[in-house]
């Protein structure tokens, strides 16, 4: 792609003209979209062999913006989708993009079926702690005492580890950051592509509007200042320590980066164990 | 008498006059939400919100020190709506 200097480095991955976007002043998740773009940019990938798939929420709007082959699917069903694409043609590099509405509640089975099965994802969490786009209700990801449109007197069921679950469930590569780490997170975003297996990255993210307005933590720049106070970067946590809370600190780095045999290996190394020559690739038959 | 400190890295510490990297910054006023990310995390304090509307009736950031700007694009990443960026002008100097 040629360089020109008189435009943004990340326009060639946007779609220019359904911008401005829908996203608050004040969020996160164009500063995710930015550090997706500046990843591509730096890992150098080719954007032909690259899909980008969202669920449904304010992060599901990202599949709308990027000027890449991208699939704005049903509500919790983005992996689905994917690892239907994966499957049908596994040169594909896959990214799911979706926020933790989408992926760790509705789609939260999902989620943990892919990282089981290790397929070959690039999954890209945004968290920002609530359902944002249905008006701040709680979500699985919502800490404790946090006070939502469904529970006005604060939260009190225990929250998901999104770390600690998809560790659980097998995935390969698994890393969480704040929108403040933008170098750490678009390098993260480069390590990934570079994974063979189910990557997953949380990004915790400011919701302005519904989540700092509601609990009284000012708006999206006071959050930025909290995240960089209040965050630390301890590579390797075990995951279960790495849960979050209403106030207090945020565990971020990569917490998991591990090999495992991924889905598609599984797949031919079984059948050409039972079939032997009989068994053909999947590639060579329908996507030549 | 001259003191050279030499650090592991093999780098030097900065002296006066030496060259440094030189940036400048790229502000598109219409896509801005005036969420202040790029002006309270610039390293170098380049920006601040301007008293100017966009017709959106935003506060969009000016550059008050452009002399400071190195180019090192973070305005640039922080921007969560594509309005911002910075460029690294060939001087020499930095890398």
């Amino acid at each position: 792609m040629p360089v020109d200097e008189t435009v943004n480095p990340v326009e060639p991955f946007l779609r220019s003209d359904r911008m401005p976007h829908i996203w608050c002043p004040g969020c996160g998740i164009g500063t995710t979209v930015n550090c997706f773009a500046r990843a591509l940019i730096e890992s150098k990938i080719d954007l032909q062999s690259l899909a980008l798939v969202s669920g449904i929420g304010c992060t599901g709007r990202v599949a709308g913006y990027v000027k890449l082959d991208s699939f704005h699917t049903t509500h919790g069903r983005a992996i689905p989708f994917a690892t239907g694409l994966k499957l049908a043609n596994p040169k594909l590099n896959v990214v799911v993009y979706s926020g933790d509405g989408d992926l760790a509640a509705i789609g939260g089975n999902h989620l943990i079926h892919a990282a089981r099965r290790n397929i070959d994802l690039k999954v890209i969490c945004v968290n920002n702690l609530i359902y944002a786009m249905t008006g701040g209700q709680t979500a699985p990801t919502t800490p404790g005492h946090a006070t939502t449109s469904t529970n006005p007197y604060g939260t009190f069921e225990p929250a998901f580890n999104l770390p600690h679950l998809v560790e659980a469930a097998g995935a390969v590569y698994i890393a969480r950051w704040t929108t403040f780490h933008v170098r750490q997170l678009a390098r993260s975003m480069s390590e990934a592509f570079s994974k063979k297996g189910f990557s997953f990255i949380e990004v915790i993210s400011p919701c302005p509007t519904l989540y700092q307005r509601r609990n009284k933590m000012g708006d999206g720049l006071d959050t930025m200042k909290y995240y960089k106070e209040k965050s630390k970067t301890r590579h390797g946590a075990p995951t279960n320590e790495v849960g979050l809370t209403l106030n207090g600190e945020i565990v971020v780095g990569k917490f998991v980066d591990r090999d495992r045999p991924d889905y598609e290996a599984m797949m031919r190394g079984q059948y050409v164990e039972a079939l032997g020559d009989r068994y053909v690739e999947c590639g060579e038959m329908v996507c030549s | 008498m001259l003191i050279i400190i030499t650090f592991s890295s093999g780098r030097l510490p900065f002296l006066k006059g030496d060259p440094v990297a030189k940036g400048t910054v790229h502000i598109v006023v219409e896509r801005c939400k005036a969420c202040g990310f790029c002006v309270e995390f610039c390293p170098t304090h380049v920006l601040a919100l301007s008293s100017a509307f966009n017709s959106k009736g935003y506060h969009p950031p000016h550059v008050i020190h452009p002399e400071n700007c190195s180019g090192c694009d973070l305005c640039g990443m922080y921007c969560p709506d594509f309005a911002i960026y910075s460029k690294k002008v060939n001087t020499g100097g930095g890398k």
